[in-house]
């Protein structure tokens, strides 16, 4: 019974994790109907970014995400602006494709620069570290995980609804036209929600790596986790997308208890019963 | 006196079915002229221009952008190894009865990722391979994780000699992709390959006119996962090895496919054959710089995107105004003296 308990804790808590792959994600969908396919290849980018940066650094890889975290959002904001830009409108093909392309280029260059070889994040303490609850041993990072997710959901959640930016965010999310017309420069804003997705990126790539080792063929694996966790939530409800995470990642901790090959089997299938059953999420966005 | 008629044919579509038909003789003959290697090259182009035929079909017709298609070549491949081995099936039947159990399978599929619109079919159609590897990772009598080898019997089932099975796989593999052009092409002429192309061009405008967009995107996902489904079966009839991670492989049967036929051009049936053919001069010139190369595939692909929507045969088409497959209805005139 305890065992069972402790995997639904660990899984409640990987779903933190899981809920931080999907927040960019889900973030560009709501502002601009843009599906990035490179979405978990930027997530392995900016954990080698990490690495790169607390190896020459010489510091912890939190610290490391003073660096990281600016660079991925410059990063953004210059391929929105100069190449995703470009893609939008009626046709899906070109974002889709186009972001497809690039998945396959960052890929092929962290190959080029840091080889296939596994890496990872040494976090130190803090990997093995943890808390006596109740009979339960709770790692201090996966809590801690847990406890960033919550704080960068509620921080994306404030910007989205309480400030100037989030309003510019929600008009060219309504109408791009009409917002252009009010005065919003709706390149520009699209510039910043991506520097803000991939600045969320940039979190969980650092967390990723120092959690578990990583290569440069792992993006696919976590688009698809965040992608599973914004279906399963609801589009367009961040609150739901962290419910969405926690699912899956409840449901990985339990596959992964009854047999070590269903880990992942276990998650995609509640994925697939979640969409046959209610395939709008199981808290989708009510339009008001 | 002129009349004026109706008609798909032109003269560069009749040459170029002349043409066609010369290529065919030579190429069928190849097992004769060709080297060894050569005749493997070639195969693997035949079954790679089937992929990329088919996933046109769906993508650029259907407006189904699946990134999943590895599902079913996947799928394909291990039916062809477990049909033989535990069915006792000669293998050119084992392949094709795989691709019947990939459309049965396929319906339930559908019906499911269907729910997902645009880029979150996409996605969706990837998990549904990603459930396909790690399902088949799990069945041990296939070899797990490792994968398996075809058994001996079953690969001398096919030809007594090394090089009369070579010649067999080289012409199964230019049989499928005829077969597969060919069938395209003639859906395409008919009345549904007609709402197809009504589909592409407007959603809306189509069901207005009473076209059952829903049954028609089914059918085309339900034919394109049988014949994916055989050409896995030739592809690893070829390699005789199978295993989850190579079966499954987004970027050897999704990504490839999707970069030939955005740089031949989609939508168009002639696009996926000069894709493919570009695909591989690019491929074999520039194998030696390894990852290089995909990174200039991937970029290439995002400038045609971005500046080439049609891709090459695109800029082809509107600067010669030419039609290999005639598909599109034309107004001739023809001087008519007998009439006087």
């Amino acid at each position: 019974m305890m065992e069972w308990t402790n995997a639904i804790v660990q899984g409640v808590l990987l779903g933190g994790l899981y809920a931080l792959f999907a927040a960019g994600l889900s973030l560009i969908f709501g502002v601009m109907r843009l599906v990035n396919i490179a979405h978990g290849d930027l997530i392995v980018l900016a954990a080698y970014f990490g690495l790169t940066t607390s190896v020459m650094l010489g510091v912890h890889p939190f610290a490391a995400l003073m660096v990281v975290v600016p660079l991925m959002a410059g990063l953004g904001y210059v391929l929105q602006r100069g190449l995703l830009n470009r893609t939008l409108g009626d046709d899906i093909l070109p974002p889709l494709l186009v972001t497809f392309g690039l998945s396959v280029i960052i890929q092929n260059a962290l190959l080029e620069s840091y080889s296939s070889d596994p890496q990872k994040l040494s976090g130190g303490a803090i990997e093995t570290a943890s808390l006596q609850i109740g009979g339960l041993a709770l790692g201090v990072l996966p809590l801690l995980t847990f406890g960033i997710a919550v704080v960068v959901i509620a921080l994306l959640q404030w910007i989205f609804y309480a400030t100037s930016l989030g309003r510019g965010f929600r008009a060219v999310s309504d109408n791009q036209d009409i917002a252009q017309i009010m005065g919003f420069n709706k390149a520009h804003v699209f510039g910043l929600a991506m520097a803000l997705a991939l600045a969320v990126t940039a979190i969980a790539g650092i967390l990723l790596g120092i959690r578990t080792s990583f290569d440069p063929s792992v993006g696919g694996g976590r688009l698809i986790f965040g992608f599973e966790a914004v279906i399963i939530g609801g589009l367009g409800n961040l609150w739901g997308t962290l419910a969405g995470g926690v699912i899956l990642g409840v449901a990985q901790t339990i596959g992964a208890k009854i047999d070590p090959g269903w880990q992942l089997l276990a998650g995609h299938i509640v994925f697939l019963i979640v969409l046959a059953v209610r395939p709008n999420g199981l808290f989708p966005r009510v339009d008001h | 006196m002129t009349t004026a008629f109706v008609t798909r044919s032109t003269r560069a579509s009749r040459i170029a079915m002349i043409i066609a038909v010369l290529a065919l003789i030579v190429l069928a003959a190849a097992p004769w002229w060709a080297g060894r290697a050569d005749l493997r090259l070639m195969g693997e182009i035949f079954l790679y221009l089937a992929l990329a035929c088919l996933w046109n079909l769906m993508a650029g017709y259907a407006g189904l952008v699946s990134v999943g298609q590895q599902a079913f070549v996947g799928f394909g491949g291990y039916m062809l190894f477990a049909l033989t081995m535990f069915g006792g099936l000669h293998p050119v039947v084992a392949i094709l009865a795989g691709g019947v159990l990939a459309a049965i399978v396929s319906v339930p599929i559908a019906i499911l990722v269907f729910r997902l619109r645009g880029a979150y079919f996409a996605i969706g159609t990837w998990v549904v391979a990603e459930v396909f590897r790690l399902s088949f990772a799990q069945v041990s009598s296939l070899g797990g994780g490792s994968g398996s080898s075809l058994p001996v019997d079953v690969v001398r089932s096919l030809a007594d000699s090394r090089s009369g099975r070579e010649a067999l796989a080289y012409w199964l593999a230019l049989g499928a992709a005829v077969v597969v052009i060919g069938v395209v092409y003639a859906f395409l002429r008919t009345r549904r390959g007609l709402a197809l192309t009504a589909i592409r061009d407007s959603e809306v405008a189509a069901s207005g006119l009473g076209i059952d967009i829903w049954r028609t995107k089914l059918e085309v996902y339900v034919v394109t996962s049988a014949f994916t489904a055989i050409i896995g079966g030739l592809i690893f009839l070829q390699k005789l090895r199978i295993s989850p991670d190579a079966a499954f492989s987004v970027n050897d049967w999704t990504a490839f496919v999707i970069f030939i036929v955005v740089i031949g051009g989609i939508g168009t049936l002639e696009g996926p054959i000069i894709g493919t053919l570009l695909f591989f001069a690019l491929r074999e010139t520039l194998a030696d710089y390894g990852t290089a190369y995909l990174i200039a595939l991937g970029a290439v692909a995002i400038v045609v995107m971005l500046k080439a929507p049609k891709g090459v045969w695109g800029l082809i088409r509107d600067r010669f105004d030419i039609e290999l497959f005639p598909l599109s209805y034309r107004v001739r005139t023809r001087d008519d003296h007998q009439g006087n």
